[in-house]
């Protein structure tokens, strides 16, 4: 009892709608603030550490571009995944989804040959939606028939993607002329994604994804399903009140999710990558999360925070190609933002108070 | 004499609302002080004040003419102030022993028993400490609550809207408990908006309005009447009277069972009817299957196509989307969270119900906005704007929202639960003469309701549910208060069960 804190936390009579938006700001400085803490720690100088990291993925528009790039990703990912959180379904596999979209995107642009044309872009993403889509609706299925978890189910559904990206890799996709390394022969330049920006890796997934943040803040604001999923995650008894079907919103928000997380991997295959690899993706599926709830389940906030989490991305290949650290400091920024994030996430219900010093009334 | 309990210039704000301005108040030993005033009023905040839940701003606390400070409900159980809340903390796999035992610390389970018998024994309060909650009726989960409270010997005891779950009995034998504790020198605090019940036991009430204590007053010496222009501030609008005969059947249920996920969710085998232009009243303590009853009715629970029709139309197989279609309402008896999103504006609130509010999948927004100012208006719901968020409004208001929504949508049945429940009397003298205009334009209306004035004040017919079976019906005029109660307990002539 005595181990009290002078501090207590104190729930305020209104959550804080201010710092519902302020609370990603802050974690993302206060992410800054460690990550510099970590680069002295590691024997850097903190200001140079963080110029690298932060500054000069930015100082060029290669840089840019390649933020973008990075950016997509994981908009595609998390604009899914918001569309699943506010709904209250809870979706961890779009990475599982991701590799499944780049997998059948991928066969289908294996099949271009020379004398195919610029209409197997379209099929290429339409293949990979469907991909994502029918991996999220194993999820789906699970949960409407069985009740199964879908947590468990789509997270684990991650790991046997990942497997079968590898068996296929290796054995029915493998590169015949490939001297046995586990990937696929490269795509057709046709099958490529269309560059944007000439001269830059940048294509057509990001203002595709751009597009598809405006028709999410629609869907959202606007459309009948989008209030329908808005309800029936903050209030499951008022959906049931004004009939909404659970079951509707449950499908509808997994296969969405799929379908766009499919469409991210489809992009990363045929684009930046040119190839199946066994690694597609260095984890935008489970970054997406993070980004979800930073960007506070808004497509405007996920398009910023795809932002931010790209540039952890790039600054993290720079550290380890400039300064010589490890590449794993990319997952310890994520992690960092996502800690501070929920840290000051309790600060829009609750605030800090001094205990009474005074416990004369307790004698 | 000293006061017991002496409050002085107690003020308390949250953001720019003054809960509690300038409260000055004194209880004596043995006094039952009621405290009356419209939700929002400032009773439960006074309260917290003095159960430490909440600090005040300003003012002091005295007890037995020592100035305190009471700075946790641990500390004034110390003090000797006990509380009992409107919801119970109980749980239900526990005994009755093992409850109290884990509220009171000082007591090993092995005294418990003991001090159970002799407490109940003492003020009337029937329990066997070896039964487990889950057992319990509601009555006796609240004399658990009641005993819990008096195992430490409070000096001050303070019960805030015990009634409102009980039967009328149940009420009787609570307030024999009370006049008892008073009678060994307990002060009892007693929060209410029942003007009858305040008046038939207190000795003294105040009366709070906007955070300030407007009057004090001896209510045996008042009328209803003159207690309620207190309360208001004005005279309470009467209620409209009825005189139209009923029409045609609209709403028939028969051979409605349900076998939920818990025994206070069965049912067994309802029929009854209701016609247009009249309110058939369903009587009943809560949990005895009124919950699924309303679900069956408003089409959330599925059942048999011809257990519930709609003029003439099986429609048990339906959704509620579907019935609304066929012009059945309903208005839940939980607000927050089943009859409105809490989170989300009244504009959206209204889109909820208002199937007519989107086209093609796409919402009409200044459709929606117009529903929604035309219910803010008609049913004067004091609110920033459409805007505002559903839980920012008070209990009061939002059911005048909620019922505003449905009645202006001018439903041909609607299914009504508990719909004055905890609001303040303006609102729920509004909310009824919304319901009784309905049935003036020919509206089949099904009140379910634990509070025996406002079904006689509302209802054409009565009937009573027990452990998921119908009472007969009965015409208002036909049962008095006394049967009604023994009905409710589930003793109505055999034999009968209700009909068309």
């Amino acid at each position: 009892m005595s181990l009290a804190l002078p501090l207590a936390l104190v729930p305020r009579a209104q959550p804080s709608r201010a710092l519902t938006w302020l609370s990603p700001v802050a974690a993302a400085v206060l992410t800054l603030g460690a990550g510099a803490l970590l680069f002295a720690l590691m024997g850097q100088d903190p200001l140079q550490g963080l110029r690298v990291f932060l500054v000069e993925p930015l100082a060029t528009q290669r840089g840019w571009s390649e933020l973008a790039l990075k950016a997509t990703p994981l908009i595609l990912c998390a604009l899914g995944l918001t569309l699943c959180f506010r709904a209250n379904v809870w979706n961890i596999g779009a990475e599982g989804q991701l590799i499944a979209g780049a997998i059948v995107g991928g066969s289908v642009a294996l099949l271009a040959t020379s004398a195919t044309s610029r209409a197997i872009v379209p099929a290429i993403l339409l293949a990979a939606a469907l991909g994502g889509a029918a991996w999220a609706a194993i999820t789906a299925w699970l949960r409407d028939r069985f009740n199964a978890n879908e947590i468990l189910v789509s997270l684990m559904l991650v790991y046997v993607a990942q497997l079968l990206l590898s068996w296929l890799v290796h054995g029915a996709l493998r590169d015949p002329q490939g001297f046995g390394f586990p990937q696929s022969k490269l795509f057709e330049s046709v099958a490529r994604m269309p560059i944007v920006i000439a001269g830059t890796r940048l294509h057509i997934g990001f203002p595709l994804a751009l597009a598809i943040t405006a028709a999410a803040w629609w869907l959202l604001a606007r459309s009948l399903i989008g209030f329908q999923l808005k309800v029936t995650g903050l209030a499951p008894l008022a959906a049931s009140y004004a009939g909404f079907s659970s079951r509707r919103v449950l499908w509808f928000v997994l296969l969405s999710s799929g379908a766009l997380a499919g469409v991210a991997g489809g992009l990363e295959a045929t684009g930046p990558v040119g190839q199946l690899t066994p690694t597609i993706s260095p984890g935008y599926g489970f970054a997406a999360i993070i980004v979800a709830f930073v960007g506070r389940l808004h497509p405007l906030g996920v398009v910023a925070g795809s932002l931010l989490m790209a540039l952890f991305y790039i600054g993290g290949e720079l550290a380890q190609s400039r300064l010589g650290l490890p590449s794993a400091l990319t997952g310890v920024y994520q992690g960092l933002l996502l800690f501070f994030l929920l840290m000051c996430d309790t600060f829009i219900a609750y605030r800090l108070q001094w205990r009474r010093t005074a416990r004369a009334t307790a004698a | 004499m000293t006061p017991r309990l002496a409050l002085t210039g107690i003020t308390k704000h949250y953001g720019d609302v003054a809960a509690n301005e300038d409260v000055t108040l004194a209880v004596m030993p043995g006094e039952i002080l009621a405290v009356l005033g419209e939700n929002g009023a400032g009773k439960s905040t006074l309260m917290k004040v003095v159960y430490g839940v909440a600090q005040p701003d300003a003012g002091t606390i005295a007890i037995d003419g020592v100035q305190i400070e009471i700075t946790s409900p641990a500390r004034a159980r110390a003090l000797g102030i006990a509380m009992v809340f409107q919801h119970f903390a109980l749980f239900d796999s526990l005994t009755v022993a093992e409850n109290i035992a884990l509220g009171a610390p000082e007591h090993p389970l092995s005294k418990v028993d003991e001090r159970v018998r002799e407490l109940s024994r003492r003020y009337g309060l029937e329990l066997h400490p070896e039964r487990t909650v889950h057992d319990l009726s509601v009555g006796e989960r609240q004399r658990v609550e009641i005993l819990r409270a008096l195992m430490s010997n409070p000096r001050i005891l303070i019960l805030d809207e015990p009634t409102s779950v009980l039967t009328p009995q149940a009420v009787d034998r609570l307030f024999e408990t009370l006049r008892q504790l008073a009678a060994d020198g307990v002060s009892v605090v007693f929060i209410s908006h029942k003007l009858d019940e305040i008046r038939r036991l207190a000795t003294r009430c105040a009366v709070m309005r906007a955070g300030r204590l407007v009057a004090t007053v001896d209510p045996r010496g008042e009328s209803e009447a003159a207690l309620a222009r207190l309360m208001l501030g004005a005279d309470p609008p009467a209620i409209a009277a009825h005189d139209s005969p009923p029409g045609a059947v609209a709403l028939e249920v028969a051979g409605l069972t349900v076998h939920g996920p818990e025994r206070r969710h069965w049912l067994h085998d309802l029929a009854f009817s209701v016609r247009c232009g009249e309110i058939l009243g369903i009587a009943g303590v809560s949990g005895n299957g009124q919950s699924a009853l309303m679900a069956s009715l408003a089409g959330e629970w599925k059942a048999r196509p011809d257990a519930v029709r709609l003029f003439g139309e099986p429609v048990g197989h339906l959704g509620p989307a579907a019935r609304r279609a066929r012009g059945l309402r309903y208005i839940p008896e939980q607000r927050l969270g089943h009859g409105a999103v809490p989170e989300l504006s009244l504009l959206d609130n209204v889109v909820l119900t208002g199937d007519a509010l989107h086209r093609h999948g796409v919402l009409q927004r200044e459709e929606a906005t117009r529903v929604a100012v035309s219910v803010i208006r008609a049913f004067d719901v004091r609110t920033e704007g459409v805007g505002a968020r559903a839980a920012s409004l008070s209990g009061g208001n939002l059911q005048r929202f909620i019922v505003g929504r449905e009645t202006l949508a001018e439903p041909r049945v609607l299914v009504v639960d508990q719909p004055t429940w905890g609001v303040d009397v303006g609102a729920a003298v509004a909310i009824r003469n919304a319901l009784i205009g309905l049935r003036g334009r020919g509206c089949a209306i099904v009140v379910v309701s634990e509070e025996i004035d406002e079904l006689y004040q509302l209802c054409d017919r009565l009937m009573v549910i027990a452990k998921g079976r119908l009472s007969p019906v009965v015409s208002a005029h036909d049962i008095g208060v006394d049967e009604l109660g023994r009905w409710m307990a589930g003793l109505w002539p055999a034999g009968e069960e209700a009909r068309a």
